[in-house]
């Protein structure tokens, strides 16, 4: 114990190489844990999206691609599906509900989902919760327009405000759907899930907006206005996706392949969660390199810290020689160098939660804008507290190298002062 | 008897030359031994040799009535942790330690000097400032500095104190005062003595330079105790 003062001490007098070592260990270990946050915080929201649907159908494409766009919002869709079909699927046994997806608008830079007021009520995320207005309500109009939180948030809307929708679903779009605006019927309270970026309309309303036009473009000489469009008969010819709720989970496989072998048009029928799993296999390799690469992080920290505390050898050995004189045996220098490794590891370990910390204090708002990635700042958690640990092993273990080396000059020199 | 060598011979690697051969060396309790000869001539061998850092190759080395030659290297530790306090010639304080914890270091490695220090003065603490006062340092100047900022000449004293707090029955100083200026030397020897008389501590007190041999019970000229003048390296006896 007496050694561990000491080497407090020792460390302390060296402030700035030693505090420069921290830094270095600190941002080591403050990487790791990072990276370990967000990709444990990233599964958790991505598991958490989307819950209550059993099946997802869309054009045949790969699973993972149609579970990225249709609920994660992320890329776009190869092809869309026709109205019949939906509706053909929707009359299979065992189906309870079915809720269609159209997309491909955007509003300022926010997806824009076509859909039906089934999906309020049938939506879940979180495992158990149901979306919820925090004002006004589904649509009741065809131009009725529901705003996920982060989208009346960020671009500050009300209730009854008029917004208008852009066609393709980047964040820059020059051909806007200005004949046709949309009114804010409802804002949904946040759900930390895409939903929170989405602007929800009818598929009546999406359909609408589309009644002018042919072959992705508006048609020259033929305008429909709003209200025009609203005597029309809106049923969309096709649809993007839909999600599908069984009367018995049990059924699951069932219909998903009795969807996937349906004759009419090649469509394919996911279950969220194995997609989800599916997901996490292809992104496994990438995880594991960035957690190695971090590891490597540590281990160059770490090295660093080898780099000091040997290369202060030399120079302390009259210090060590002192210690010997007044009665510090060989295993006491031994014990000093290992406890000046440990207290390095320890303290840069211990600031590397806090620069973790910190860079989550700063970096919270911009990665859930930016991402759509929501970071809780909550205490570490045990796998933190094991990577902590095994920092301050390895660190502490390091330190056997300057310390048996160490032991062996003070056994040499004893007391007489080589210079 | 507080040091009695017999026959003892020492090299630093077997298989090389003994640097030291002394027959027979006897100190009494109290006495205070100036120990010459020049540089390299083996005085801080005899003082690693004394102070239980280093085993003779043959012989036994007493200490205190001991045969520090007989035992392990853990308890040789502890026997000079216990008994022996050493002054160097210079960089003798840890650097990182204040002028305070660089004088009672001796009472963490020894419960044997923690205790005498508190019998004395109620603590380790209060023993240091003690001495620090009679040797020269007020403390409450100094405390505050570190010990690096102090002069050459008070960081010797300092180094006294550290040598005496405990009152261990034997202190070795090797050279030390070669790095000090003539009028700084004189005062050093003075204090040394006075404590060491005070104390009733025995000193060994080793250098090169003769001159201050006079001030001393007795000297002994290493060269001439040492059959293996090492003064003239290569030379076989």
């Amino acid at each position: 114990m007496a050694m561990v003062r000491l080497a407090l001490r020792s460390v302390f007098s060296r402030r700035v190489t030693a505090g420069l070592t921290l830094l270095a260990i600190a941002i080591s270990v403050a990487m790791l844990l990072g990276v370990e946050k967000v990709r444990r915080d990233a599964r958790g929201a991505f598991a958490n999206t989307i819950s209550g649907t059993d099946l997802v159908v869309g054009a045949r494409s790969g699973a993972i691609q149609l579970l990225l766009y249709s609920v994660f919002r992320i890329g776009n869709a190869t092809n869309n599906i026709s109205w019949e079909t939906y509706q053909d699927i929707g009359g299979f046994p065992r189906v309870l509900w079915t809720v269609p997806i159209s997309l491909g608008d955007s509003h300022r830079g926010f997806r824009v989902m076509g859909t039906s007021s089934a999906y309020f009520e049938h939506y879940r995320y979180a495992r158990t919760e149901t979306l919820q207005f925090g004002s006004g309500g589904p649509f009741v109009d065809v131009f009725d327009a529901v705003l996920g939180a982060e989208v009346a948030d960020r671009l500050g809307y009300a209730l009854e405000d008029r917004i208008i929708v852009s066609h393709g679903a980047g964040d820059v779009s020059f051909v806007e759907h200005d004949d046709k605006p949309f009114r804010v019927a409802g804002i949904l309270r946040p759900t930390g899930t895409p939903v929170d970026r989405t602007v929800h309309v009818s598929v009546q309303g999406f359909t609408a907006m589309h009644v002018d036009w042919m072959a992705g473009a508006p048609m020259p000489g033929l305008a429909i206005t709003a209200d025009e469009a609203r005597g029309m008969d809106l049923t969309p010819k096709t649809i993007t996706a839909f999600l599908v709720g069984l009367d018995r989970k049990i059924a699951i496989f069932d219909v998903q392949r009795r969807i996937n072998d349906y004759s009419e048009e090649p469509v394919l029928a996911i279950i969220p969660g194995v997609a989800l799993q599916e997901l996490w296999d292809l992104m496994s390799v990438a995880e594991n390199l960035l957690r190695f690469v971090s590891a490597m992080v540590v281990a160059t920290g770490l090295l660093g810290m080898l780099t000091v505390i040997l290369s202060s050898l030399e120079a302390r050995r009259r210090e060590m020689a002192v210690l010997r004189s007044v009665g510090a045996r060989p295993l006491h220098v031994f014990a000093l160098f290992m406890s000046e490794a440990m207290v390095f590891a320890l303290v840069g370990a211990a600031a590397g939660v806090v620069l973790l910390y910190v860079a989550l204090l700063v970096g919270q708002p911009i990665v859930a804008r930016e991402f759509g990635l929501h970071l809780p700042i909550a205490l570490p958690g045990p796998g933190d507290w094991w990577i902590i640990a095994a920092v301050v092993a390895a660190g502490t273990a390091a330190g056997a190298v300057p310390a048996i080396r160490a032991y062996r000059l003070s056994l040499a020199d004893g007391l007489s002062m080589r210079i | 008897m507080i040091v009695e060598i017999d026959r003892v011979r020492f090299a630093w690697k077997s298989g090389q030359r003994d640097i030291l051969d002394i027959t027979r060396l006897e100190i009494t309790a109290g006495e205070r031994v100036f120990i010459e000869g020049p540089s390299g001539s083996g005085k801080s061998t005899l003082f690693s040799l004394l102070g239980g850092v280093v085993r003779p190759r043959e012989g036994t080395v007493r200490v205190l009535q001991a045969d520090i030659s007989q035992m392990p290297a853990a308890r040789r530790d502890r026997f000079r942790a216990d008994h022996i306090g050493f002054v160097f010639q210079m960089f003798n304080l840890v650097p990182y330690l204040s002028m305070m914890d660089n004088v009672v270091l001796p009472c963490r490695f020894s419960h044997r000097r923690f205790e005498r220090a508190q019998t004395r003065s109620g603590s380790p603490e209060a023993e240091a400032r003690r001495l620090l006062v009679r040797l020269g340092l007020e403390p409450a100047e100094l405390l505050a500095r570190p010990v690096t900022e102090l002069s050459i000449g008070q960081q010797q004293r300092v180094a006294i104190a550290r040598a005496l707090i405990g009152a261990p029955e034997l202190i070795m100083a090797d050279e030390p005062t070669s790095a000090l200026d003539e009028g700084t030397r004189k005062r050093f020897l003075q204090v040394l003595s006075e404590q060491c008389d005070e104390a009733g501590v025995s000193l060994l007190f080793a250098s090169h330079d003769t001159r201050l041999g006079a001030l001393f019970d007795r000297r002994i000229s290493l060269d001439e105790l040492n059959r293996n003048g090492a003064g003239m390296p290569g030379q076989a006896p």
